[in-house]
């Protein structure tokens, strides 16, 4: 008996001695991105809390002042509310689009059509155009007197657009910028379709399911998980659209026509990197990274309602 | 499409089989005939801007504003090429250069990282693991404003900024979109292959490199490719932390172009297509590993 009992302590000794090596290894090999996540994910997440209750020009310290940032932003300075609403309108107006377009055209190529990958790749390619040549680029294309969208919209007898001039159209025209970009969203789509089985389709078929039926009972179910990603990630993105806003109103203190274009992340780089309110903009920023946190959460607690995921409960 | 639903009609179930295979693939043509209209117009809404573009740059400065627009530039001006690259502001080879270096770097940096992380979360226990995985799928969730700020504020006090050390020296210490992304891929790879490999008395480093590593060749070169656009692309980077024009990117110095060149939409569409060129080239030759990679992204996430 004595004689079993000792291979079996070194074996386990043994598997300790690996587990412990596994571990130090484990912890090594993660060691530069744990780093990174303290120090330049975590760690900021949490200065912006306290540089939110500060004034802090970055010449002297941060200096304390409690909640003055904040009733400041929702007192005496109207334009975090402007922005506010620029960019929830913004997010409300693209992201809808952003998905109903992508979807639809994902359905088309997922049809047993030639030339799959030829036209995925077409819708792909605006995305991969970098956002200052994009953002000139449609300022070209939506100049008013003889931009090619309104060259477009006269030929079919619509009115000319003040696309960027208007307080009015230029949110809708910044809309219409973001949608050159849902290649991504329906690859993405594109990808969860084909991942829905061919029976599902076979079977609503045989109970004479037609076209609108099998896309409202299996399409949408099916797809639901992939949905839900590209509306998160959607929401979160659109919420903070910087680079075309920047590059097409000259800079972070411009905010075009009756501020009508100054997005919530414009207004923040401009309180912090032009006027140096870092206590300023860090509340500002608070704010905005709650709202997302608090969006986000809904999104999540409303998944359960609608969001089928296969093989769970 | 009505065509197709048409064949579902009680009238036309009644009908012989042959009929009903006739009208249906009757029915399919029609059908696959609009897709392919739908497909084609929606491809040339997508693509007609690039091609504008390239007509506007090619134009003469009289022609650029000319009523109606001309697809087709007469005479067509190459010259706009080389005046939009000598123009004082937008110093090309040298944009290039510092782009390069940005990008290189940068992808060298999450290529050395981003795979060990990865290992260490897929293939190795260890103490906190889970924790520190949930933060890292957290940190894609939380939206990068929020941290803007005090990370600038600490590039400050580190007196790195005015340089590129704030765009390269994070990637060096990994990336969670890349990290998620070649984890979900290691998950994928038989655990068998590597608790072969440890009972013949091989390292974790040499399983990583000899077996993980070879096979998950298509995800690295998704973390590359995605690296290497997002630096060429950046712009809030440089903008924030790059003051000196000597140092500006293609993006900074387009941007700068643009401020300059009002109107010149000539001008401006040669500079921007010169910008976007090299990123189509790259995304033409390697669109299958973009795709897949978007892919695993989307479905596993």
């Amino acid at each position: 008996m004595s004689r079993a009992v000792v291979p079996r302590l070194t074996l386990a000794s043994g598997l300790r001695r690996r587990g412990a090596r596994e571990a130090l290894l484990g912890v090594l090999f993660a060691l530069p991105w744990i780093i990174r996540l303290i120090s330049l994910h975590i760690y900021p997440m949490l200065a912006a809390f306290y540089y939110s209750f500060t004034r802090y020009g970055m010449v002297q310290a941060p200096q304390w002042i409690g909640l003055r940032n904040y009733a400041t932003i929702f007192g005496r300075d109207k334009l975090p509310l402007q922005a506010f609403y620029n960019s929830i309108y913004y997010s409300i107006g693209a992201v809808p689009l952003q998905l109903a377009l992508g979807l639809f055209l994902a359905i088309l190529l997922v049809q047993r059509i030639h030339g799959l990958s030829f036209f995925r790749s077409v819708f792909f390619i605006p995305t991969v155009v970098p956002a200052v040549a994009s953002s000139i680029l449609w300022l070209w294309l939506l100049n008013s007197r003889i931009g090619l969208v309104n060259e477009v919209l006269t030929h079919i007898g619509l009115p000319r657009i003040q696309w960027l001039s208007s307080p009015r159209w230029v949110k809708p025209a910044f809309i219409l910028m973001s949608l050159w970009g849902i290649g991504w969203d329906t690859v993405i789509f594109v990808a969860g379709l084909q991942n829905i089985s061919r029976h599902l389709y076979e079977a609503a078929e045989m109970d004479g399911a037609g076209l609108w039926a099998r896309f409202r009972n299996v399409t949408l179910p099916m797809l639901s998980p992939t949905i839900f990603f590209n509306l998160v990630m959607g929401t979160i993105g659109s919420l903070q659209v910087f680079g075309p806003a920047f590059v097409i109103l000259r800079g972070a203190g411009g905010g075009g026509p009756q501020n009508a274009a100054l997005f919530y992340v414009l207004y923040i780089f401009r309180q912090g990197f032009s006027y140096f309110e870092m206590g300023y903009a860090s509340a500002l920023a608070v704010l905005i990274f709650l709202f997302i946190l608090l969006l986000t959460a809904l999104v999540f607690r409303s998944s359960a309602v609608w969001v089928y995921y296969e093989g769970t409960r | 499409m009505s065509a197709r639903a048409a064949s579902y009609t009680p009238a036309k179930r009644k009908s012989s089989l042959r009929e009903q295979l006739a009208s249906r693939s009757f029915g399919t043509t029609i059908q696959r005939l609009v897709i392919y209209a739908i497909l084609i117009a929606a491809s040339i809404a997508f693509l007609f801007p690039l091609v504008w573009m390239l007509s506007t740059s090619l134009k003469i400065k009289s022609q650029v504003m000319a009523m109606p627009p001309k697809l087709i530039p007469d005479p067509i001006r190459w010259a706009n090429y080389p005046d939009a690259l000598n123009s004082p502001n937008f110093p090309f080879l040298i944009l290039l250069k510092n782009t390069l270096t940005y990008t290189l770097l940068s992808t060298t940096g999450v290529l050395l990282s981003c795979p060990l992380a990865a290992y260490a979360f897929s293939r190795l226990r260890w103490p906190g693991r889970d924790l520190v995985f949930l933060a890292t799928l957290a940190t894609m969730m939380i939206p990068g404003t929020v941290t803007l700020i005090p990370t600038f504020i600490i590039f400050r006090s580190l007196g790195w900024t005015g340089s590129y050390l704030p765009l390269i020296v994070p990637a060096f210490f990994g990336g969670a979109f890349y990290i998620f992304l070649l984890r979900q891929f290691f998950m994928s790879i038989p655990m068998e292959l590597s608790e072969a490999a440890v009972v013949d008395g091989a390292s974790h480093f040499t399983i990583m490199t000899r077996i993980v590593l070879p096979l998950a060749k298509a995800a690295i070169a998704t973390v590359a490719l995605f690296e290497f656009l997002a630096c060429w692309n950046d712009f809030m980077g440089p903008l924030i932390y790059v003051t000196n024009e000597k140092l500006y990117t293609l993006s900074l110095g387009l941007y700068a172009f643009r401020e300059r060149w009002e109107l010149r939409y000539d001008l401006m569409m040669a500079a921007g297509l010169v910008v976007t060129g090299p990123i189509l080239i790259l995304f033409f030759f390697t669109q299958r590993t973009f795709i897949e990679g978007i892919t695993l992204t989307g479905i596993k996430g």
